[in-house]
């Protein structure tokens, strides 16, 4: 296989590539269409806009969801927004300037031509919600209200409430559900993918678990999607949803899909800190309270005054004053870069000092009590519950935490892996946020995919690929289904003396303090030792209660577990192998005086991707080169 | 800011849908003020496993009231005692050292025991895919500034957009009526243009097909209204039925 990876960009001017790529492609007539049948995997927003938009086209969908609804995929609790380059409010923005900022955020480590498309698509998203009764913000008279997010000076993020996922991905439930009811989709909830079934170099079906019964089961299609978000919970404690999780991505990269930049997460800084070692998950409070919330620690270090007794010249609104255009609306990785350094500085907030504060005295004072509760009103509500403060009286107490991972299954310019016929949408592929997401474009990115890429190139797959007669009797179904029964069988054989959750401990917190925020050679060098020494212990001394024949939610756990503890090592050889910083990837060799992060753009401006070679033998790295032909390579500022 | 205490529990306990289930007590020591009720049983559960017993099975996502997952009787409530709000959101420093706490899973007949707390709630996605939703492919909107939305009207039909679908309307209906569930649905779409052209239609399939899950009736007691996580009004009901009475009277 070649050591390059090439991505198919259509040629021509980046504003006419997406045009030019529909104009070529080839078609499936819509009566051949009810002849495939394609396979969904997850239902949140990029594969719940997926199998909605390809029933209606005519396919036969066989969509697959963990939870125990299509309406509770992860994408159900995004807060914020969903960007858009709509300019309703008439402050400059344009289709590149949405696109710029895009690929400026994410400092310049992801490819033009998606991200353009991506900026060009946004319109329609957000045309396409509103036409299933998604419930935006209005102003007054009616049209639709847009508000701020991090890394953009124009207001460009349409919202609802502080629940923009949920009422986008009811949206695209409902379009399901309607499908549903056509017969185009068959639907398939509590089921775990197991595996990927490849049949002659092409993906053609899938092995996946029934968590009620047990029983694992064969499905065969011409196509693989792949929609199954990220893998953020490898540090344990993170704001992903507990099922969350990496094992359908992993299997997939076992099977020949390269996984690129594995190392680039995104660390947000506005969650909700620590409080005991019970935690089992962290809470985010979006970013769209930086409109209208402060940032600040103390000048002085060890100060435990209250927050209001600290009188104003002796507080440090330290993004404020490192970053005078952009203030508190920096983007995430540097927002939570600053936020750590206030704390390893020793002026942390609150009993564990690891916080710092998020205040809106200020706005109360400026907006009223009543705006404020209404622009953020269920949030305030959410960490008064969480914590037992009243944010309207008392500043919130912030700390980052692991959020989003920009890093995933590699594609090229129509969603497809390295394995063909394998697709990858949303959040679980890599490619459009660079080192670093803005905030309100993961619902974007993973709607553009779903409504408005996927129905394109799949067609253009399917139209103009041999696709042999293929059903589950086929030899590659039943190898996979005895390696995912002998997988389980192992995992319930072991009775050690410690549990699922004890070994995810261990590897969050090898994770965090290794591979987390600010990273070196030396501590990601202990980082891959560490890990599979924890991996060895994992298959010699894990515990997993009970059986296979009903509902186990820790022999869930344990196959999930063990997928992390081999994606951890891969994420700590990535950051190692990448010799300098790009957004949220911040070597701690590779910075300037001022502690800003240093890009190497002669060695790195590269996509990372790497290929699985077998458990004892290392990843080979596979390198696409990133060519800007349209943005020039800055250093990224937000002062 | 924080402390710890003990606490008992009473957990029913079922082996699966056909089984029969029971109360099983348990004492948890050393119980923080600051965890939520899920940590609790997690920290219970990672007990039981040590000690070689089958952990309480629950469902459970995202842990931050929005996904619907969790949902569990609490002494009695649904939910438990703190008002909208979702069973992972409850935290213990509400309870006190060495309180009894009993846990139950829905109990419905449209929602069949899977096992321990952990229901079957697939009865409301069929009514969802009975007409819950606006009839438009991908591709065929318009600008999304040409639907002018009045701000009150919009305000409106989010209230109802908000349910969460987690089914504590049903365990806490002495008739186990999904009404609350339902009506909320047809509320939000008939509330906003979009939704108008087929809310006969839906209402008339949604309604039926609620019937045919095995859901009660509603008569009125709003028990599900004061266990909503999301504060979803019992209007949404009133609507409902007039919507069902317009699409009757001319269909």
């Amino acid at each position: 296989m070649a050591q390059t990876l090439s991505a198919k960009v259509p040629p021509g001017r980046l504003q006419e590539k997406w045009d030019t790529y529909k104009n070529q492609i080839k078609l499936v007539n819509p009566a051949n269409k009810r002849k495939h049948t394609i396979i969904v995997v997850g239902t949140g927003l990029a594969g719940g806009s997926a199998a909605a938009t390809l029933a209606e086209l005519g396919y036969m969908v066989k969509s697959f969801c963990i939870q125990d609804s299509a309406r509770r995929a992860h994408s159900i609790a995004a807060q914020g927004g969903i960007n858009a380059a709509k300019n309703y409010p008439n402050d400059g923005d344009t289709i590149w300037r949405l696109f710029y900022d895009t690929i400026k955020g994410g400092d310049y480590r992801s490819r033009e031509a998606n991200v353009y498309r991506l900026a060009e698509i946004s319109n329609e998203i957000i045309d396409q919600c509103v036409a299933q009764g998604v419930p935006f913000a209005r102003e007054y008279g009616g049209h639709l209200d847009n508000r701020s997010f991090g890394g953009a000076q124009v207001s460009r993020t349409f919202y609802a409430r502080g629940q923009t996922g949920q009422q986008l991905l009811l949206g695209a439930y409902q379009a399901m559900s309607r499908q549903i009811a056509a017969g185009q989709i068959s639907m398939y909830e509590r089921r775990e993918m197991l595996d990927l079934v490849v049949i002659d170099g092409q993906a053609r079906g899938i092995v996946t678990r029934d968590l009620v019964t047990g029983e694992i089961e064969r499905h065969a299609a011409d196509a693989v999607l792949l929609c199954t978000g990220g893998y953020g919970n490898v540090y344990y404690l993170s704001t992903n949803a507990k099922n969350s999780n990496v094992t359908a991505a992993w299997r997939c990269h076992r099977r020949g899909a390269c996984f690129a930049n594995p190392s680039f997460t995104q660390i947000h800084p506005t969650c909700i800190p620590v409080s005991g070692d019970y935690q089992s998950k962290l809470t985010l409070m979006s970013e769209s309270l930086r409109n209208d919330g402060r940032v600040w620690v103390p000048m002085k270090k060890g100060d435990t005054r209250a927050p209001r007794d600290i009188p104003e010249e002796e507080r440090d609104y330290y993004l404020e004053r490192r970053y005078p255009s952009f203030g508190n609306l920096v983007p995430r990785d540097v927002a939570s870069r600053n936020a750590k350094y206030a704390c390893d500085e020793g002026r942390g907030v609150g009993n564990t000092k690891l916080a710092v504060f998020l205040d809106f005295r200020d706005a109360m004072q400026r907006l009223g009590r009543a705006r404020i509760e209404e622009r953020y009103g269920n949030l305030f509500e959410m960490y008064e519950r969480i914590t037992g403060e009243n944010p309207y009286e008392v500043p919130m107490r912030i700390y980052p935490a692991v959020h989003y991972t920009m890093g995933g299954l590699w594609v090229d310019y129509e969603l497809m892996s390295t394995v063909p016929g394998l697709f990858v949408l949303g959040e679980a592929n890599f490619s459009d946020h660079g080192a670093n997401r803005l905030g309100a474009s993961a619902l974007m990115q993973g709607l553009a995919d779903g409504y408005f890429v996927i129905p394109y190139t799949l067609g253009n797959y399917i139209a103009s690929t041999p696709l042999s007669d293929v059903d589950i009797t086929h030899d590659a179904f039943t190898q996979a289904e005895k390696d995912a029964s002998a997988r389980i069988s192992k995992l319930l054989s072991v009775q050690g003396t410690k549990t699922v959750t004890e070994f995810h401990r261990d590897l969050g917190s090898i994770m965090w303090d290794n591979v987390g925020m600010s990273r070196n050679a030396e501590c990601l060098e202990s980082a891959i030792g560490l890990i599979s020494s924890l991996r060895k212990e994992f298959w010699n001394n894990v515990k997993v209660p009970g059986d296979r024949t009903y509902y186990n939610k820790n022999l869930e756990f344990a196959g999930r577990m063990a997928d992390f503890l081999e994606l951890g090592e891969l994420m700590a050889r990535d950051a190692l192998m990448r010799n300098e910083s790009a957004g949220g990837h911040f070597r701690e060799e590779y910075q300037t005086s001022d502690g800003e992060g240093e890009r190497n753009d002669e060695d790195f401006a590269f996509v990372g991707a790497w290929e699985y070679r077998g458990r004892d033998s290392e990843p080979m790295l596979r390198k696409e080169d990133l060519e800007f032909e349209n943005v020039e390579l800055t250093t990224r500022s937000y002062k | 800011m924080s402390h710890t205490m003990t606490i008992h529990l009473r957990v029913w306990r079922q082996a699966g849908p056909e089984a029969r289930g029971r109360f099983v007590a348990y004492t948890v020591r050393n119980v923080n003020s600051n965890m939520s009720f899920l940590e609790l049983l997690d920290v219970l559960n990672e007990k039981l496993i040590h000690n070689g017993d089958d952990p309480i099975e629950f469902d459970y996502d995202c842990r931050e009231g929005i996904c619907g997952s969790c949902g569990t009787v609490i002494d009695g409530v649904a939910h438990g005692p703190q008002r909208r709000t979702a069973v992972c959101q409850l935290h213990m420093r509400h309870y006190n050292d060495g309180d009894t706490i009993v846990v139950e899973p829905w109990r419905a007949t449209a929602f069949p025991v899977i096992r321990d707390l952990v229901t079957d709630r697939s009865a409301f996605d069929r009514i969802v895919e009975a007409g819950g939703y606006v009839s438009v492919d991908t591709g065929n909107a318009p600008d999304a500034n040409t639907i002018i939305i009045p701000k009150e009207e919009l305000e409106n039909a989010f209230d109802f957009a908000a349910c969460i679908g987690c089914g504590a309307c049903v365990a806490a209906c002495p008739n186990a009526s999904a009404s609350l569930f339902t009506g909320a649905k047809i509320a939000h779409l008939a509330g906003l243009p979009q939704g108008k052209p087929e809310r006969k239609e839906r209402v008339v399939a949604m309604v039926k097909q609620m019937q045919i899950e095995g859901f009660g009736d509603c008569s009125n007691h709003a028990e599900c209204e004061a266990v909503c996580p999301k504060g979803i009004s019992i209007s949404a009901i009133a609507i409902m039925r007039r919507e069902y009475i317009k699409a009757k009277i001319s269909p």
